[in-house]
């Protein structure tokens, strides 16, 4: 009984480590299967929802979507945006919040995709882009709006 | 033909025609040494190479493949960065010790090379206990662990020292008995009988069963010799960073490291010289046309055929198999392969008195 067991055993423990070496075996001889990607010659294609960054979009003439009004800023867990915004008057003598400039610290950022879900008129949008090493911090920080640009006709 | 026995003979009779018999031994045993030499940095280069590819492509990844030509100068590099590297020796340790530590564990390699037949009629020294040679000196290098491990002054180093002890001196007798059973049928302790026993065949297939037992046995003793995975318990980075030589840096923990690589070679060149033929190309029996043909392609090709042919063995087992608890490596060879083992060689013992192998 004691020698059945301990030939069953010897059998049983090289047999699972055949079936082992059959794997690794067949990986060797199977370099179709290799899963490396040689980054930085060959880029993947990320996803359509990988978060990158945090942009606003503009268009060709130069206008953005963003009001000033701040919701992205208040929805951000980690004050990673700072919209800075001045009072325009308006034709008919009103004073409306207007965008001064949006600041936005890349080094704070969690990407969790809420400033976007906050904002009201979809003026920021996350972009694919991933390679963001610098060697100097500061250069994380980024505004969002580019010169000149203003807001878009029609945008309430 | 063209072969390095012949190249051997002409380096040897145009010497002897124009110096003395010790100026010549002495000018031979230099050339000798140096090709020891060049023969370590090519193995550590080469087999650090193919050891990197090979677990790159069972693991499913590429391996090096950036430096020079499809990353063949990879090994080159890392040499170079190593030699570059300050060699740091740690305050309390001891520093006679530590420092020869390194070059016991070398030379031990390098005597193994000695026995060694690398083709026709290419071995340093024939000596008539050639196995028995390889197998006390071998057992040296347990030594040169326990003193790296000693002298450190480093707790884990001193673990995986211990470990390393108990791991050689148990898969010691493994080997030893595995390789008795084979001398039982040679009948020879001399390397060179050894091989040209095997004229008519393999020993691997003249001693059929027990031969492959005992060969399996042996190739699993001499992993955990090596202290290589699955039986890597002297190093163990996951638990002793680095074991025997965590405290070693630079270009003497390249010499461990190379020292491992030849051991290597150094087991898988004596498996395929006992079960294999060594330099002994494929003969089947007493089909003359077939050996002919085999003869053609050059011994030192066979030999080094089979040696990397087994060690492509030994790194296919490490990437493969998932590494062992100290007491199931002391319960795998305890309990396992040396009853078996026994059991074995007297199986072996047995076959060569009755005469049943071929
Ligand atoms: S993605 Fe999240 S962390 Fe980043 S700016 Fe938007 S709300 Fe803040
Ligand atoms: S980006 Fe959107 S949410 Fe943020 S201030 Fe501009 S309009 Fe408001």
């Amino acid at each position: 009984m004691f020698l059945a067991d301990y030939i069953k055993s010897v059998y049983n423990g090289v047999t699972s480590l055949l079936k082992g070496m059959r794997m690794t075996g067949y990986y060797f001889v199977h370099p179709k299967e290799i899963i490396t990607q040689q980054y930085p010659e060959v880029k993947q294609v990320l996803p359509e929802r990988f978060r990158g960054e945090v942009v606003m979009t503009h268009n060709e003439n130069n206008e953005h979507r963003c009001t000033g009004c701040t919701a992205c800023e208040l929805a951000c867990p980690n004050a990673t945006i700072k919209v800075v915004t001045r009072f325009d008057i308006t034709p008919d003598g009103k004073k409306k919040k207007a965008l001064e400039t949006f600041v936005y610290h890349l080094e704070l950022c969690t990407l969790c995709n809420l400033c976007i879900a906050a904002c009201p008129t979809d003026a920021i949008r996350m972009a694919q882009t991933f390679e963001h090493s610098v060697y100097d911090r500061k250069l994380l920080t980024k505004r969002l709006d580019k010169p000149g640009s203003k807001l878009m006709e029609g945008v309430e | 033909m063209l072969s390095l026995e012949n190249l051997t003979h002409t380096i040897d009779q145009a010497l002897n025609r124009s110096f003395g018999p010790t100026t010549v031994l002495l000018v031979e045993m230099a050339m000798l040494s140096l090709f020891a030499i060049a023969l370590f940095a090519v193995l550590g280069l080469v087999l650090v190479f193919m050891e990197r590819k090979v677990s790159a492509y069972m693991q499913i990844r590429l391996g090096p493949n950036r430096v020079g030509y499809k990353g063949l100068a990879q090994t080159a590099a890392d040499t170079l960065k190593l030699v570059i590297k300050e060699g740091l020796t740690p305050d309390s340790a001891d520093k006679f010790l530590f420092n020869l530590a390194p070059f016991v564990v070398m030379i031990v390699a390098m005597l193994l090379l000695a026995p060694i037949a690398f083709a026709k009629g290419c071995q340093m020294w024939d000596m008539n206990i050639g196995v028995l040679y390889i197998t006390a000196v071998s057992s040296v290098s347990v030594i040169g662990i326990l003193m790296a491990g000693w002298a450190s002054n480093n707790k884990y180093s001193l673990i995986g020292a211990m470990r390393s002890g108990a791991q050689i001196v148990s898969y010691e007798l493994s080997a030893g008995l595995s390789i008795i059973s084979m001398i039982v049928l040679t009948g020879s302790l001399q390397l060179s009988t050894i091989i040209t026993s095997q004229q008519d065949g393999w020993w691997i297939f003249k001693g059929h069963i027990p031969a492959v037992i005992s060969f399996v046995i042996f190739m699993i003793a001499v992993t955990a010799e090596t202290n290589r995975a699955p039986f890597d318990m002297a190093e163990a980075e996951s638990e002793l960073t680095a074991g025997f030589h965590t405290e070693y840096s630079g270009m003497r923990f390249a010499f461990f490291f190379l020292a491992e690589y030849v051991n290597i070679f150094v087991v898988c060149a004596i498996a395929a010289t006992i079960y294999f033929g060594g330099w002994m190309p494929f003969h089947i029996g007493h089909w003359e046309a077939f050996n002919h043909i085999m003869d053609f392609i050059p011994s030192v090709v066979w030999f080094t055929g089979k040696t990397f042919a087994l060690i492509f063995l030994i790194m296919w087992f490490r990437w493969t198999f998932p590494r062992l608890r100290v007491d199931q490596l002391l319960n795998l060879e305890w309990k396992y392969l040396l009853p078996i083992g026994m059991f074995n060689l007297l199986l072996t013992t047995a076959i060569a008195i009755l005469g049943w192998y071929f």
